[in-house]
């Protein structure tokens, strides 16, 4: 595999995060993400539109005309979701009711959208294939950390098993109920950006304001 | 009238579209530096939704539903596949028509807004309002409302959150936690506020 080609699968994994470090597509990701199976039926469709419509748009990226390009790669994203969305009713129906209107917001994911149009509409057909696969998992990994930890704390489940017995069922571990109610959600992000950034560095925020140094250490 | 004055309340804080739902983050986190533009870009979003949210429920119910053809004599057809496609654009070509009505009008605005207005298009809490006013089943004016209402919501907490992040530059915040970090930890504990609101019965 070529360098250009592992980059493009690789780095929106970690260093090139979609959701930490572009802040895009966290809609969906912290609606969704109460327990783990709809989480993964959403990375899964994610993934799907996402590497279909780079490549869609890829294919045709010399003949699109710049002033309309916007909306001609809405209407192929807004297709995929649709044939996405039409699967999931036919062959999950259960998780298609609980993932509900989060589906249909798939046209809304910036992370669709961004790379086709910063990526997908200025490079080939094959690497414009291997970025939507690489978006796709960078997406993925983030949801399956923040779901599992939830679900975990949460209920003490994993894919609706057991994990940790609950003290109402004779076991030891009480759950934390706040984990399955939206504010966790924000908290669990905001937490693991803390620790992909202590771990990379590099992806630190410049304060835009810096405290004075005197009063900072209160040496005065 | 008292069902409605329900409906609005409910829309703006117990089922917040930023805040429980999670719809439209990407343009809450970031626009929300600055009290100003929060404002501009909330007042943008209440008139979006405010004629999006209706006239797609319209659509809906009066040409993709399953059987909603009848008055043209078409009564087998079910459309309700295409609502996707319908809604998008629907959405689209109203935030170009709101961009030329302000470039024209209202310049300052339209500066002030500059490239977050076509980002309304990508911004799920519109697209969200709608799916949510056709999956319940809002009738006209309830649709109305519920447009009003989310739209009102979104603003607030936008605005809400673009003040304590004006605070926020006289704190220490650790380096990590810099910037995006922090915010996500603010609108957590903005949006456990908010969620003392569900118990609230009119």
């Amino acid at each position: 595999m070529s360098s250009a080609a592992k980059r493009a699968l690789l780095a929106p994994v970690v260093d090139d995060n979609p959701v930490t470090l572009h802040v895009l597509g966290i809609c969906s990701a912290l609606a969704v993400t109460t327990s783990l199976l709809p989480s993964l039926y959403m990375c899964l469709a994610l993934t799907v539109v996402a590497t279909l419509a780079n490549t869609a748009v890829s294919l045709i990226r010399h003949w699109l005309p710049n002033s309309i390009r916007i909306i001609v790669q809405m209407t192929i994203i807004a297709s995929l979701v649709i044939v996405v969305d039409e699967s999931l009713k036919a062959f999950a129906f259960e998780t298609s009711r609980e993932l509900s209107v989060f589906v249909g917001l798939i046209i809304t994911n910036c992370i669709v959208l961004g790379r086709t149009e910063s990526f997908a509409s200025k490079n080939p057909v094959g690497l414009s294939f291997l970025d939507g696969i690489g978006n796709g998992l960078g997406y993925s990994v983030i949801l399956i950390l923040v779901a599992s930890t939830r679900e975990l704390l949460g209920a003490g489940t994993l894919l609706g098993y057991t994990v940790f017995p609950q003290v109402a069922d004779g076991g030891w571990y009480n759950p934390n109920g706040m984990m399955l109610l939206p504010p966790s959600a924000f908290f669990v992000i905001g937490l693991i950006i803390w620790a992909v950034r202590t771990w990379k560095a590099e992806q630190v925020e410049k304060p835009e304001f810096r405290i004075h140094e005197v009063h900072r250490t209160g040496a005065l | 009238m008292g069902n409605y004055v329900e409906l609005f309340i409910k829309a703006v804080f117990v089922e917040n579209l930023a805040l429980s739902f999670f719809l439209g983050m990407c343009t809450f986190l970031a626009v929300s530096k600055r009290i100003q533009t929060a404002v501009g870009l909330g007042t943008a979003v209440i008139v979006v939704q405010l004629i999006t949210v209706p006239t797609n429920t319209f659509l809906y119910h009066y040409v993709l539903e399953e059987g909603a053809l009848a008055w043209a004599g078409l009564p087998d057809i079910d459309l309700s596949f295409l609502g996707l496609v319908t809604y998008i654009g629907v959405i689209a070509a109203m935030v170009q028509i709101l961009e030329m009505v302000l470039d024209r009008y209202f310049p300052p605005l339209f500066h002030a807004l500059g490239i977050y207005l076509p980002l309304i298009t990508v911004n799920c809490a519109i697209l969200g309002g709608t799916l949510f006013s056709v999956q319940r089943d809002y009738t006209m004016p309830e649709s109305i409302v519920y447009g009003i209402g989310s739209g009102f919501g979104w603003a607030l907490a936008l605005v809400g959150l673009a003040g304590i992040r004006e605070k926020l530059k006289y704190s220490d915040v650790p380096a990590g936690l810099q910037g995006l970090g922090i915010t996500f930890i603010i609108v957590g504990l903005m949006s456990l506020g908010f969620m003392a609101f569900a118990g609230v019965q009119l």
